[in-house]
């Protein structure tokens, strides 16, 4: 199926990226082309078939509920492009 | 001594002949000759190098026999290094140093091996040329105006160019098999769940697999001694007892059925790469095996459920990229919508965004059956497919790509490019071991020969690679290309 410019806006929206006015119609066209190749499978019967999660079908293996992790907060914060008191900094989103 | 495997130069180390000192020295030099040219290494680690090959001689002084002890190696800057920047090939991440080791990373660094710094590779690994790199195309050193293939370019052309010994490569559609072809070395990506994901930076989760970049399927054997195991970190890691994958590389091949598929032998195979893998089965005849054609019939669906499945999980896996707690943040954002949008349309490239796109569609309110539950369901059945192959045959052999290294910028249609997989893919979306070795040559160009073993049939696919490996020379032939200097 074709993709016109306002799906592509939608999408763009919905993964947070942003795609300029001159940029749209190329991005459109190229993914047609991907949906297009995607859709070769729906030419398959799969009425009866089991989704496959993972390849060996096993299910995830839990532990004990245990804090396992030390406190390395303020070595993973000196990666933050901003971050001051234990806290990480964004643009004010609250007046 | 460059040229030489990892086998050998272990056997040189332990005979004193050498130090790890010297050959450390040796690959750097020669990454400072020729690394401009083919632009496989991101990070050189010049100074942690020879520390730890410092380390790794006096190690050896005081007894220690480890195998890869002293023996220089590259990690794909996909694996978080402590203290070493870890860019993933992208700008997002162009200045990112991870505050801890990737397993794997920690696995080789206890097992002694010298890091000589971090390759190159498609960015976020969305790619089967290198091209997508935000630090620019691998060359091929075969023919410096073709791509070297991806997403582990830099690891295969590093290898095949020898500016080291090995190199570790992950691969989620072919990415260490199909550079392993172009670049003429020996690429082995394990089954799924064989080696941690811990530190290996997320592409598409339940397809992505560490594997090893090697001259040889001995060298492959040893690099994945090194690497496979469980590990509490990851949670889809196997809880299998530790394999010595050396133990049966020499066991005899009498009997080993093969299966070779006709999907694998079709339209779209070049005549000259089905020469040469036509060619190399013959060599395994020799060796006693008995070769019968068998039926992969939704091969053909494996690009279009993998282009579903691994956007979708990439949309998924891209989206801790906010610009808040680490990587690439834009520039006075006027509110927190602007800083994600312009920070993740300045840190990703063009087929990163494509794909993120694809993915976040596919999963979008009212497609999850048209897309990603349909492609679950194909994925199992290709997995059947598989399945009942391997009740007739102990491997399934064929060309790890339809030709050989094409030209750099020469294929700017993603969904051609898409196409490159064709034989790779499906391994991945059920979960199986693959190796890709060198079977020959075609008009110059290497050729590479792909090896399917059943679920955790590393051992077998070593071994039926290594017997092919004592009969030929295709895997020692070098490039010739010329020096900058």
């Amino acid at each position: 199926m074709a993709l016109d410019k306002s799906e592509v806006e939608k999408i763009a929206q919905l993964a947070r990226l942003h795609i300029s006015e001159a940029d749209t119609d190329e991005v459109a066209s190229r993914i047609t082309d991907i949906l297009a190749l995607i859709d070769q499978m729906q030419s398959v019967n799969t009425e009866r078939v089991e989704p496959m999660a993972h390849p060996l079908d096993v299910t995830q293996r839990l532990r004990v509920d245990t804090a396992t992790e030390k406190d390395r907060r303020d070595e993973l914060q000196s990666l933050a492009p901003a971050a001051q008191d234990g806290l990480y900094l964004v643009p004010k989103v609250i007046e | 001594m460059i040229e030489k495997t990892a086998a050998e130069l272990s056997q040189a180390l332990s005979s004193g002949e050498l130090s790890s000192m010297e050959l450390t020295q040796s690959y750097l030099d020669r990454i400072s000759t020729h690394n401009r040219e083919l632009n496989a290494f991101i990070t050189v680690c010049e100074e942690s190098a020879l520390e730890q090959a410092k380390a790794a001689d006096e190690k050896r002084a005081s007894g220690d026999k480890s195998p890869l002890l002293g023996i220089p190696l590259a990690h794909k800057d996909i694996f978080c290094t402590k203290g070493v920047i870890t860019s993933c090939g992208s700008h997002m991440l162009e200045n990112f140093v991870a505050p801890y080791d990737a397993t794997v990373v920690e696995k080789f660094k206890t097992a002694g091996t010298v890091m000589l710094g971090k390759t190159n590779m498609d960015e976020f690994a969305m790619g089967s040329s290198n091209e997508t790199s935000f630090f620019g195309p691998v060359k091929n050193p075969w023919d410096l105006k073709r791509v070297p293939g991806g997403s582990s370019g830099g690891s295969a052309a590093a290898v095949a160019a020898d500016l080291c010994v090995m190199a570790t490569g992950t691969d989620t559609g072919g990415s260490i098999r199909q550079p392993a072809a172009f670049c003429g070395i020996t690429g082995l990506k394990p089954s799924y769940g064989r080696v941690s994901r811990w530190g290996m930076i997320a592409f598409a989760s339940s397809l992505d697999q560490a594997g090893t970049l090697s001259k040889s399927a001995e060298d492959a054997a040893l690099m994945t001694n090194v690497m496979a195991g469980i590990d509490s970190k990851d949670s889809t890691s196997i809880d299998r007892p530790a394999e010595d994958y050396t133990a049966t590389l020499n066991d005899s091949l009498d009997g080993l059925r093969i299966g070779i598929p006709k999907q694998h032998f079709a339209e779209g195979l070049s005549a000259e790469v089905e020469q040469a893998v036509r060619e190399a089965l013959k060599e395994y005849e020799q060796l006693g095996a008995n070769i019968t054609e068998v039926d992969l019939p939704n091969n053909h669906l494996s690009v279009s459920a993998y282009y579903v499945v691994a956007p979708a999980e990439a949309s998924a896996n891209l989206s801790r990229y906010d610009g808040v707690r680490y990587g690439h943040r834009c520039e006075n954002p006027i509110d927190l919508e602007d800083m994600y949008k312009r920070t993740r349309s300045e840190g990703f490239g063009d087929e990163v965004k494509r794909r993120i796109l694809v993915g976040t569609y596919a999963l979008s309110a009212g497609y999850y059956d048209a897309y990603y539950r349909k492609a679950q369901k194909i994925r199992r059945l290709i997995k059947n497919d598989f399945t009942k192959a391997f009740e007739q045959v102990d491997v399934i052999v064929g060309p790890t790509s339809p030709h050989t290294a094409f030209g750099l910028g020469s294929k700017t249609d993603p969904v051609a490019m898409y196409l490159e997989d064709i034989y790779t893919i499906a391994v991945n979306l059920a979960g199986l071991p693959g190796i890709s070795i060198p079977a020959g040559f075609a008009n110059g160009l290497p050729v590479g020969m792909h090896i399917v073993g059943k679920d955790f049939g590393e051992g077998k696919l070593l071994n039926v690679a290594h017997q092919f490996q004592q009969q030929t020379d295709w895997h020692k032939r070098k490039p010739n290309f010329e020096p900058e200097d």
